[in-house]
C-alpha cells in the first residue's frame, strides 16, 4: 500500500468474503485503516461499502476473512462484540428513539443498574466530559425528535463515544446533513482524530473526501481496487477509479426554452401538525422546458411547500395550478392522473415499501395503471416486465426484479424511484432530493435525464440541499427562507450570494 | 440490518421453523402431561388417533378446521391492511342472524343449493355490519380498531342473547334457539368426501361449509396478491406514509378491509348454524374468532399456511376432546393449556428461534 510499516493499525480486514444469494458483494477485501486516522471509503452504489462495514460491526458474518483489532484478530458475531471491541457505528438512519431525551438515548441499553437515578447522574456527568473534550454542545434535556438532524446525529456520535468506543464507522453521515451542519461534523472528526481516535467514512461526495481524510480506498463490484493517500490523489482519479472510466463531473446543459406556464403556485401558505407557518404565502411559477430550483437550508419550508404541490399536505390557504387547472386539495393518483410526476425527498418515508419486492415498488402510485392488469387485476407479468426494463435502462444493480427492496443499496434504491417517476413521462415533475446517497456516475446519469425532462418541454421543480446540485441543474433559483420566498437569480448566481439569501441576509 | 432482514428460503420460512416451533409446542405439553402423572406417548397417540384415526373423527377434525378457517381468514385480511380484528368472534356471532334469517325464510321453498347462496351473503352482510362501526371510527376518527371491536364482541354478545331470548325463542321452548330449519335451510353433510377416503362419516358434522371456506381461501389469496385493491391494502399496512405519497385512499381502504374481514367472519356461522345444528343457537361461536387470531399469525396471514394451522387447531380441538374422555385426568382445562402452548410457541414466539435458525443457514452456507 506504500504508507510505509511504520503505521500502527487499528482495522485490520483480511480476506473478507461475503455472498448474499448470487450477490457477490465483498470480494476478498484487504484493508488496514491507521490508528489515528480518517479513512474515506468510496465506491459506486452497490460496491459493497455497507456491507463491509455491517461486517465489521457485527451486522452480518463474512463467509471467509479474519478481523484484527489493534493487531488481535477478534470475533465480531453481534453489535455488542464490536462494541466491546470497541467499534461503534453511526447509521445513515439513525436509531434513535425519538420521543426519548438525549441523556436517555444515551443510556440505552447502557444504563448500569437497576437505579436509573444512579445511571442518570453519572451518564450526565460523562455527557459534559465528552462534550468539552470534543466541543459537541448538546441539551441533555432536548426531547430527540425536537432536534434537527445535525444535532440528532451528534447524538448518535456520542452514543458511541459514551460506550467507549475507539473506532467510529460513519456510513454517509452528510447525506442528511445541511453544509453547516456537514462542517460542524468534519469538525468534530478532526477533534476526535486529533484526540487519537480512528474514523472510517463512507461517503459519495467526493469534495468531502478530499477535504477531510488521510487516506481513502475505492470500492468496485465488491472488490477493494485501490488506496491512496488523500494528499496524492485528485478528484478525478478518484471518480476513474470508481466507475471505472471517466466521469463528467458537471453537468452539461444547453440554454433553456422555456414555454406555457405549466405550474403554478400562488399565496400559498402551509401548516405543520404543530400549526407552524411553514410555507408563507408563496407564488412562483414553472414554465414548460425549464428547472426552477429552490434553495435554502433545510427546514425552511422547502419540504413543506413540495409535499403541498404534491397532494400530500393539505394547504392552509392559496392557489395551485396545474396545467391551467385549480388542484390545491386534489389527492396524488388525481395529480398523477394530471401529468404531475414527485421523486420525493425520502425514499424510505415516503417513494418506496421496503418490504415489497423491487418490481412492486415499480408501479407505486401508478398501480391503478390500466397497463398494469385490466380492471381490479393486477398482471404480475406485465408489472414484471416493467420493471425489468427499468432495471436495465438504469443500471439498477442487482438485475433482480424479485428481490426485497431492503436488500438493494441505498443508491440503487434511489434509482428505482427515480426511474419509476422519470419513465412515466410526466408533463411536471417535482423533485427533492434527487441523488441523495447516490454515486457520482449514477448522478452523471440521473442529472442528464433530468436535463432531458426540460428539453423535452417539461416543467421541473427541484429541491436539493445541495446548493452545488441545484446550481448546475436550475435555470432559476428561488430562495426560500423561514417559510418565504426571498428573492430569485438566474441559475449561474454564484455561491456566495445564494448563501446569503439562504441565510436570510440578503435579498 | 441484523437477522430480521436476512432473507430465508421459503421452505425455511414456511417449513422448517414453524415445524421446530410445533415440536417445541408438544414437547413442553409433554412434560405438562408427564408432570400430572399420565404416559404423555400414550397421551399423543391418543389424541392423534382421536382426531385422524377415523371416519368420524376425521370428520369433527374437518368441522372445526372449517370455522377456523374462516375467522382466520378474517384477522389475516385485516392485518394485510394493518388493522387487527380483534372482533371477529362478535362478527361471527352476528353473521349467525343473518344466516338463520335467511334459512328461516327460505327453508319451506326452495332446496339448499337456492338458499345458501343467499345464506353466504346474508351471513357475510350481518358480519361485515359488526364490523362496519368500528371501521368508520377507524378511518375518520382514528378510535383505535383494537378497542372498538373489543367492544363490539360484548355489544353483539348482548344483542343476539336479548333477540334469541325474547324474539327468535320458539314458543313454549325453554332453549334460547330457533327452530330447526328445515332441509332447504340446511346444508349438506359431506359424507362422500370422507368416503373417497374409505371412512365414513357417522355423527360428524362436516358439511359443505367446508368447500366454501376453502373457495374463499383461494379468493382471499387472488384478493391480496393479484389485485390492485390488494396491493392498495398492503402498502397502507406496511407503510401509512407511503400509502398517502402513492395516492392510497386510507378511510377507503381502511372501510373496505374491514367489511371484508367482518364478512368472512360472518361466513363462519354457516358452519355450526347450517351446517351443524341447523339452528341459531345462543353462543355458537364459541371461542373460534379468538383462535381465528391464533390460526392467521401462525399461518403467516397466507391463505395455505391458514388451512394448515386452521387444520392444525382443528386437530387440537378434536383430539383433545377424545383424550379427555379417555384420560380423565386429563381435563378440559388440560388440553386448552396444550392449545395455549402451540399458541404461545407457534404463534407468539415465531421470532424466537428465527435468529438461531438464520445464523445457522448462514454457517451452513446456505447463503451462496
Ligand atoms: N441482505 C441482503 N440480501 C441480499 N443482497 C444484499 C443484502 N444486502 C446487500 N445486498 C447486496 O449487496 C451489494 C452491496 O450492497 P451494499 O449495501 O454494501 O452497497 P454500498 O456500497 O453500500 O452501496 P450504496 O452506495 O448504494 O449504499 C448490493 O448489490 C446489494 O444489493
Ligand atoms: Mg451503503
Amino acid at each position: 500500500m506504500g504508507l510505509g510499516s511504520a503505521i500502527e493499525p487499528a482495522i485490520e480486514l483480511v480476506g473478507i468474503d461475503k455472498k448474499f444469494g448470487a450477490v457477490h458483494a465483498n470480494k476478498n477485501i484487504n484493508l488496514t485503516v491507521a490508528k489515528g486516522s480518517i479513512h474515506g471509503i468510496i465506491g459506486e452504489n452497490g460496491a459493497g461499502k455497507s456491507t463491509l462495514m455491517s461486517i465489521l460491526y457485527g451486522f452480518y458474518q463474512a463467509d471467509q476473512g479474519e478481523i484484527r483489532v489493534s493487531g488481535r484478530p477478534v470475533a465480531i458475531r453481534d453489535s455488542q462484540a464490536a462494541i466491546a471491541a470497541g467499534i461503534g457505528m453511526v447509521h445513515q438512519h439513525f436509531m434513535l428513539v425519538e420521543n426519548f431525551t438525549v441523556l436517555e438515548n444515551v443510556m440505552l441499553g447502557a444504563e448500569g443498574g437497576q437505579l436509573l437515578a444512579k445511571g442518570t447522574s453519572s451518564v450526565r456527568k460523562e455527557l459534559k466530559r465528552l462534550e468539552s473534550d470534543y466541543g459537541m454542545e448538546v441539551d441533555p434535556d432536548a426531547v430527540v425528535e425536537e432536534l434537527p438532524v445535525g444535532t440528532q446525529q451528534r447524538v448518535e456520535i456520542l452514543k458511541a463515544l459514551y460506550r467507549g468506543a475507539e473506532i467510529l464507522i460513519l456510513d454517509e453521515p452528510t447525506g442528511v446533513l445541511t453544509p453547516p451542519e456537514a462542517d460542524h461534523l468534519f469538525k468534530v472528526l478532526r477533534v476526535l482524530r486529533d484526540q487519537g481516535k480512528t474514523i472510517i467514512l463512507i461517503t459519495h461526495k467526493l469534495r468531502e473526501i478530499m477535504a477531510i481524510t488521510d487516506t481513502v480506498s475505492v470500492m468496485r463490484r465488491g472488490e477493494m481496487v485501490a488506496t491512496r493517500k488523500t494528499a496524492e490523489t485528485t478528484v478525478e482519479e478518484l471518480a476513474e477509479l470508481m466507475v471505472g472510466r471517466r466521469v463528467l463531473l458537471r453537468v452539461e446543459k444547453g440554454d433553456a426554452a422555456p414555454g406555457e406556464v405549466l405550474m403554478s403556485v400562488r399565496h400559498l401558505t402551509v401548516k405543520d401538525s404543530r400549526g407552524v407557518v411553514m410555507v408563507d404565502d408563496v407564488s412562483f411559477d414553472v414554465r414548460a422546458g425549464e428547472i426552477v430550483g429552490i434553495a435554502g437550508v433545510a427546514g425552511n419550508g422547502q419540504s413543506e411547500l413540495l409535499e403541498a404541490i404534491a397532494g400530500i399536505r393539505k394547504p392552509t390557504s392559496g392557489e395551485i395550478w396545474i396545467d391551467g387547472k385549480p388542484v390545491a386539495g386534489f389527492d396524488p393518483r388525481r395529480l398523477r392522473d394530471l401529468g404531475l410526476a414527485h421523486i420525493p425527498e425520502d425514499r424510505h418515508h415516503m417513494g418506496l415499501v421496503l418490504k415489497f419486492e423491487e418490481n412492486e415498488n415499480a408501479i407505486l402510485g401508478y398501480h391503478r395503471d390500466r397497463r398494469f392488469g385490466r380492471g381490479p387485476m393486477l398482471d404480475l407479468d406485465a408489472v414484471r416486465k416493467e420493471a425489468e426494463e427499468k432495471i436495465a435502462k438504469y443500471d439498477i444493480r442487482p438485475p433482480n426484479a424479485r428481490l426485497r427492496t431492503a436488500n438493494f443499496s441505498g443508491g440503487n434504491q434511489q434509482k428505482i424511484v427515480v426511474a419509476r417517476e422519470i419513465e412515466r413521462d410526466p408533463k411536471m415533475l417535482l423533485i427533492g432530493q434527487p441523488t441523495r446517497g447516490v454515486d457520482i456516475g449514477a448522478i452523471e446519469f440521473i442529472h442528464k435525464r433530468i436535463i432531458d425532462m426540460r428539453d423535452a418541454g417539461k416543467a421541473v421543480l427541484l429541491v436539493s440541499v445541495e446548493l452545488d446540485e441545484v446550481r448546475s441543474l436550475s435555470d432559476r433559483i428561488l430562495v426560500m427562507f423561514a417559510g418565504k420566498m426571498v428573492g430569485e437569480k438566474p441559475g449561474d448566481a454564484s455561491e456566495q450570494t445564494l448563501g446569503l439569501m439562504m441565510a436570510g441576509i440578503a435579498a | 440490518m441484523s437477522t430480521a432482514s436476512v432473507q430465508l428460503p421459503g421452505w425455511i420460512n414456511y417449513g422448517v421453523i414453524p415445524l421446530i416451533n410445533l415440536v417445541l409446542a408438544f414437547f413442553f405439553s409433554g412434560l405438562v402431561v408427564w408432570a400430572i402423572g399420565e404416559n404423555p406417548f400414550e397421551a399423543l397417540q391418543l389424541l392423534l388417533v382421536g382426531a385422524l384415526g377415523r371416519g368420524e373423527g376425521i370428520g369433527f377434525t374437518l368441522f372445526y378446521t372449517t370455522s377456523f378457517i374462516f375467522t382466520g381468514l378474517s384477522v389475516a385480511v385485516a392485518i394485510h391492511a394493518g388493522l387487527f380484528n380483534i372482533g371477529s368472534e362478535g362478527q361471527a356471532y352476528l353473521g349467525g342472524l343473518g344466516a338463520a334469517l335467511v334459512a328461516l325464510s327460505l327453508d319451506r321453498y326452495v332446496p339448499w343449493y337456492v338458499t345458501m347462496p343467499f345464506a353466504v351473503i346474508g351471513s357475510a352482510l350481518f358480519g361485515a355490519a359488526c364490523a362496519a362501526i368500528p371501521a368508520w371510527l377507524q378511518a375518520k376518527r382514528g378510535s383505535h380498531i383494537v378497542i372498538t371491536t373489543i367492544m363490539f364482541n360484548f355489544i353483539t354478545s348482548s344483542l343476539m342473547n336479548y333477540l334469541l331470548v325474547h324474539l327468535l325463542i320458539v314458543p313454549g321452548k325453554m332453549a334460547p334457539e330457533t327452530r330447526t330449519f328445515l332441509p332447504g335451510g340446511q346444508l349438506p353433510k359431506l359424507d362422500w368426501l370422507i368416503a373417497l377416503f374409505g371412512g365414513k362419516l357417522g355423527a360428524a358434522p362436516l358439511n359443505f361449509s367446508f368447500l366454501i371456506a376453502l373457495v374463499m381461501c383461494f379468493l382471499i389469496w387472488v384478493l391480496v396478491w393479484r389485485t390492485k385493491l390488494g396491493y392498495e391494502m398492503r402498502t397502507l399496512g406496511v407503510s401509512p406514509s407511503v400509502a398517502v405519497y402513492a395516492g392510497i385512499p386510507y378511510a377507503r381502504i381502511v372501510m373496505i378491509a374491514m367489511l371484508i374481514s367482518g364478512g368472512l367472519a360472518g361466513m363462519m356461522a354457516l358452519n355450526p348454524v347450517m351446517g351443524a345444528s341447523g339452528r341459531l343457537q345462543i353462543e355458537f361461536v364459541g371461542g373460534a374468532g379468538f383462535v381465528g387470531i391464533a390460526v392467521s399469525l401462525m399461518g403467516r396471514n397466507h391463505p395455505a399456511g391458514i388451512v394448515l394451522s386452521a387444520l392444525l387447531f382443528g386437530i387440537l380441538y378434536q383430539g383433545g376432546a377424545e383424550l379427555s374422555f379417555d384420560m380423565p385426568s386429563i381435563t378440559r382445562d388440560m388440553i386448552v393449556v396444550i392449545q395455549g402452548l402451540v399458541i404461545l410457541f407457534a404463534g407468539a414466539l415465531e421470532y424466537m428461534l428465527r435468529p438461531a435458525i438464520v445464523r445457522l443457514y448462514q454457517q451452513v452456507g446456505g447463503g451462496r
